[in-house]
């Protein structure tokens, strides 16, 4: 057990470190000069302002040192849980900026992705038994997956809030109050969710539905179901353990999508404007905000890895083979 | 100006049809309850703010707020200077004069002195009251070298607090058009709190809680928006008899304008200043919202959009070339099809219709272009360049090809449209032009190091006197980095020395100035540094669900500006919003 989790944590850590030194160098070798580009946001027209905010702004953010130098005081400040100043929203320190997002866009992917995977998996197990279910189940999931998200997404905002106006089109929270601690602030909050919150739901939903259908169907086929069947197990069991079987490859599949898990929130929260980390991401890019970009990606790369490490955990829970394979490996 | 609207066009349209169809014609869509619930319930509750006392703006805001510091004019919160920080004079571009403002008068008492009298009676918002002395200090504070208004100490020798009341201003060479610029443009700060911030922090503090003399507040801020609360004790309300009707102003951070669209035909949304291609269809409709003229261009213009070229590459050294050139871009085709009239073809000169005044005709007729294919096409060969493979384009004088790029940034559609008109009526006139997209950063840094054959750029806006149009032309010298003016890389020294003429000309001699334009005016024309194109819009979409009385040309109207833009706070935005009325009285 102990080796099984040292050598995933190693091979986690190695991850770690390639992952933000690719981090560190992506917006480096991207086109354009930020301090460029901020000076000329700042329409300063004369020559020897212009070299004096530059020279102040390069070194501000460390560009005028060498590559390597950059590098290691990326890592130092790194450990010390410094992300640096956005030059997007100068000068507020990124970590600032990605905390008032995160929340956001945790609420939104964490239910999403779980209760699409609880209730898809449900719906499919249920589908494979009844005709019916199955009959239309089955063609909504797949026009459901199928669907481009972006398309879904424009819809369900423009059909429910500009033509029904049920829900609103934009903003984490109505723009007309201020973060408290109310049931009307809560509902609000909740008010604006919703939609987002359903565009994944469903797009995630359908995909779940088929897959779990498919495996229950291939699970009740197989030799230990008829098996069962033929000693006289009540149908009731049989399908308790199909489902346990066929919910496996769902759990491998659920790790996969909390690694797309922000880039999926990315284009919801453009759509619907809502104020999360994806939103973030998009801004960084145009602005060309290393730090800020460093900072998200960062962020997403730690939860991918400590999701899928959680993921790990679940299947030695679930799977008694896995925890079988460790005790042979340990002996 | 930013993200355009690329998908949203067909979809809107389909919308609109379904819109039309289901509501036939009448009102559409009941309101959002979202972003504007019962009133009656808000009022209970001291963090919901009442619909019928909030206006709602978006257009400014890209991102967080992120500072409030009125030195950042560039990045600052929407409303940090006009609405919380206040200015010595506003402009009022209607009648091309300076309103004094925090001043109450101010006067040349020789040629190379300004005296201004401060207003009695104006407090800051924590209670210190507003002094001379303040006025000095914000003037002293552009000595610092990486102060935006550094520049203005190469000819301002000195500024001093006479008394509590009067600020004088000596200078060593007289800059009068410039000075005007800077009157209405700096935002005075409060000495006894700034005098204690550090050169950093002058430029770079976020100034968490502004102290201004203006008549609003910040209250809150977030991601995604800031809310300001209106000032009762304002010093307008008496001293101008002036009043902001809206108790709370809620400035949205629009992350595109796809949502501005949404939030607008919500109704929860008051004043988009964003542009909305297709909105034409929308003020023609039944959708309450309306724009500054009820037919095209709709909108006042706010800057001229011009076709730069390198003149340091060949053939765009070639005045004919250049000539030719402008001659063979089709401008009514990008007003017509590109943006569906909501803007203006330029005049040859470029100035802003606000400046129409200093137009020469004279010079106009005499060395104007317009376009005609034809002519293009005989211009390009009387100057020399000659098709001699036969492909249909002309090449260069020397027989090597003649191929140039033409940069606008990627994701501006509507200029990326515009790109691809300039570039097939170049080929059809035998000057073969490519368009190229590159992101905006890439685009910045291309125009500033004169890494480019052609760029669009439009970063000149309407201001007090054409001196800014024609510093953006001709300033010299010309830097390894070019930041702001000048993309093209033009160098005339005749013309530069004119521009410095006429920005020493007093801003009430209407005759000199227009003199000393009209001189500028025959070089730009004769020697086309730069192609005006058309004039961009003061883009203002204004909802009339709680808000009415907007700006517009209509008789009895206000004819402010209405824009929360930087800089326009003082050039109309704030007057705009002192006019409205309340739609449910």
């Amino acid at each position: 057990m102990r080796r099984y989790f040292g050598r995933k944590l190693l091979i986690y850590g190695l991850t770690f470190v390639v992952a933000v030194t690719i981090n560190w160098m992506i917006p480096r070798f991207m086109p354009g000069d930020p301090v460029a580009s901020m000076l000329a946001r700042a329409r300063v027209s004369q020559p020897e302002a212009v070299e004096a905010m530059r020279a102040y702004y390069t070194s501000l953010f460390g560009f005028d040192q060498p590559v390597w130098q950059q590098y290691l005081g990326f890592w130092g400040a790194l450990l010390r849980g410094d992300f640096g100043i956005s030059i997007w929203v100068f000068p507020t320190p990124v970590s600032t900026v990605i905390m008032g997002a995160v929340p956001y866009t945790l609420a939104l992917m964490i239910p999403s992705v779980l209760l699409s995977w609880v209730v898809g998996n449900r719906l499919g197990a249920y589908a494979a038994r009844r005709k019916l279910l199955d009959n239309t189940v089955l063609p909504v999931g797949y026009v459901l997956t199928a669907t481009p998200y972006m398309w879904l997404a424009v819809l369900l905002a423009w059909g429910f809030g500009v033509i029904l106006g049920w829900f609103p089109v934009a903003g984490g929270y109505s723009f007309s109050t201020r973060p408290n601690w109310s049931l009307d602030f809560v509902l609000d909050l909740l008010h604006h969710w919703a939609l987002p919150f359903a565009s994944l739901f469903l797009v995630a939903l359908g995909g779940w539905a088929i897959g779990m259908r498919n495996m229950i169907i291939y699970e009740l086929e197989s030799d230990y179901a008829n098996y069962l069947s033929a000693l006289g197990a009540p149908q009731r069991l049989i399908r308790r353990y199909a489902f346990r079987n066929a919910v496996l490859p769902q759990i491998t599949g659920l790790a996969l999508q909390l690694g797309v898990l922000v880039a999926g929130a990315l284009v919801t929260e453009i759509v619907f404007s809502y104020p999360g980390l994806g939103s973030l991401i998009l801004k960084a890019i145009q602005n060309q905000d290393f730090f800020l970009l460093q900072g998200t990606f960062l962020f997403i790369v730690l939860g991918v890895l400590v999701a899928n490490f959680v993921i790990d955990i679940v299947y030695v829970v679930v799977d008694p083979r896995t925890r079988a394979g460790m005790a042979g490996a340990t002996a | 100006m930013r993200q355009r609207v690329r998908i949203m066009v067909p979809l809107l349209a389909a919308g609109m049809l379904a819109v039309g169809c289901t509501g036939g014609g009448s009102t559409p869509a009941p309101q959002g309850s979202g972003a504007a619930s019962a009133p009656a319930a808000d009022q209970a509750n001291p963090n919901d703010l009442p619909r019928n006392e909030t206006l709602y703006t978006s257009g400014t805001q890209w991102g967080p707020p992120a500072n409030f510091n009125p030195l950042r004019e560039w990045d600052s919160a929407t409303g940090t200077k006009g609405l919380v920080y206040e200015t010595l004079f506003h402009f009022d571009p209607n009648a091309g004069k300076l309103t004094p403002w925090l001043a109450q008068s101010g006067s040349w008492t020789d040629d190379t002195t300004y005296e201004v009298k401060i207003r009695p009676g104006v407090k800051w918002s924590d209670g210190q009251p507003f002094t001379a002395k303040d006025v000095a200090f914000t003037f002293g504070l552009g000595k610092m070298e990486t102060i935006p208004y550094h520049q203005l100490w190469e000819w301002l020798k000195d500024v001093q607090a006479v008394d509590d009341q009067t600020v004088k201003f000596t200078f060593s060479t007289a800059n009068y058009q410039e000075w005007d610029f800077n009157l209405y443009n700096r935002a005075i700060v409060p000495e006894h709190l700034w005098s204690k911030l550090s050169e950093e922090d002058v430029l770079n503090g976020v100034n968490e809680n502004p102290v201004g003399t203006g008549a609003y507040k910040f209250s809150s801020h977030d991601q995604d928006r800031a809310v300001l609360r209106r000032r009762d004790d304002w010093w307008g309300k008496t001293a101008l008899n002036m009043e902001p009707k809206p108790k709370y102003i809620v400035d949205v951070a629009t992350p595109s304008n796809e949502v501005s669209m949404g939030l607008l035909l919500q109704k929860g949304l008051d004043l988009s200043n964003n542009f909305l291609p297709g909105v034409a269809n929308l003020v023609k409709g039944n959708f309450g919202l309306t724009t500054f003229y009820k037919d095209p261009p709709y909108m006042l213009s706010a800057n001229t959009a011009w076709l730069v070229p390198n003149t340091t590459k060949k053939p765009m050294d070639d005045v004919a070339f250049r000539k030719a050139l402008a001659t063979s871009v089709d401008v009514k085709k990008i007003v017509e099809g590109v943006y569906g009239n909501l803007v203006k073809a330029a005049s040859p000169s470029g100035l802003l219709p606000q400046w129409d005044q200093f137009v020469d005709q004279g010079v106009v007729s005499q060395s104007g272009f317009s376009f005609d294919k034809a002519k293009a096409k005989q211009m390009l060969a009387a100057a020399g360049y000659k098709d001699t493979n036969g492909d249909g384009l002309v090449e260069n004088k020397d027989g090597s090809k003649l191929s140039l790029s033409l940069i606008v940034p990627s994701g501006w559609t509507d200029w990326m449209e515009a790109a691809r008109s300039i570039a097939a009526s170049g080929k059809e006139a035998g000057i073969d032009i490519t368009p190229d997209f590159p992101d905006y950063n890439a685009l910045v840094e291309k125009r500033g190091k004169g890494d480019f054959d052609l760029v669009i750029n439009n970063e000149r806006q309407l201001s007090n006197t054409p001196f800014t149009y024609y510093q953006y032309l001709f300033q010299l010298p010309v830097q390894k980095v070019q930041n702001t003016v000048n993309f093209g890389r033009y160098e005339n020294k005749k013309a530069w020395d004119l521009v410095h003429d006429l920005d020493k000309v007093k801003t009430d001699d209407i005759e000199g100035m227009k003199a000393a334009v009209s001189k500028l005016e025959k070089i730009h024309l004769d020697e086309l540094p730069v192609i005006p194109l058309w004039y961009n819009g003061l883009w203002a979409q204004s909802s009339t669900s709680t808000w009415k009385n907007w700006p517009s040309s209509a008789q009895g109207a206000p004819k402010f500006a209405p824009a929360m833009w930087r800089n326009w706070l003082e050039m109309g935005g704030f007057e705009a919003l002192t006019q409205l009325q309340p739609a449910a009285s």
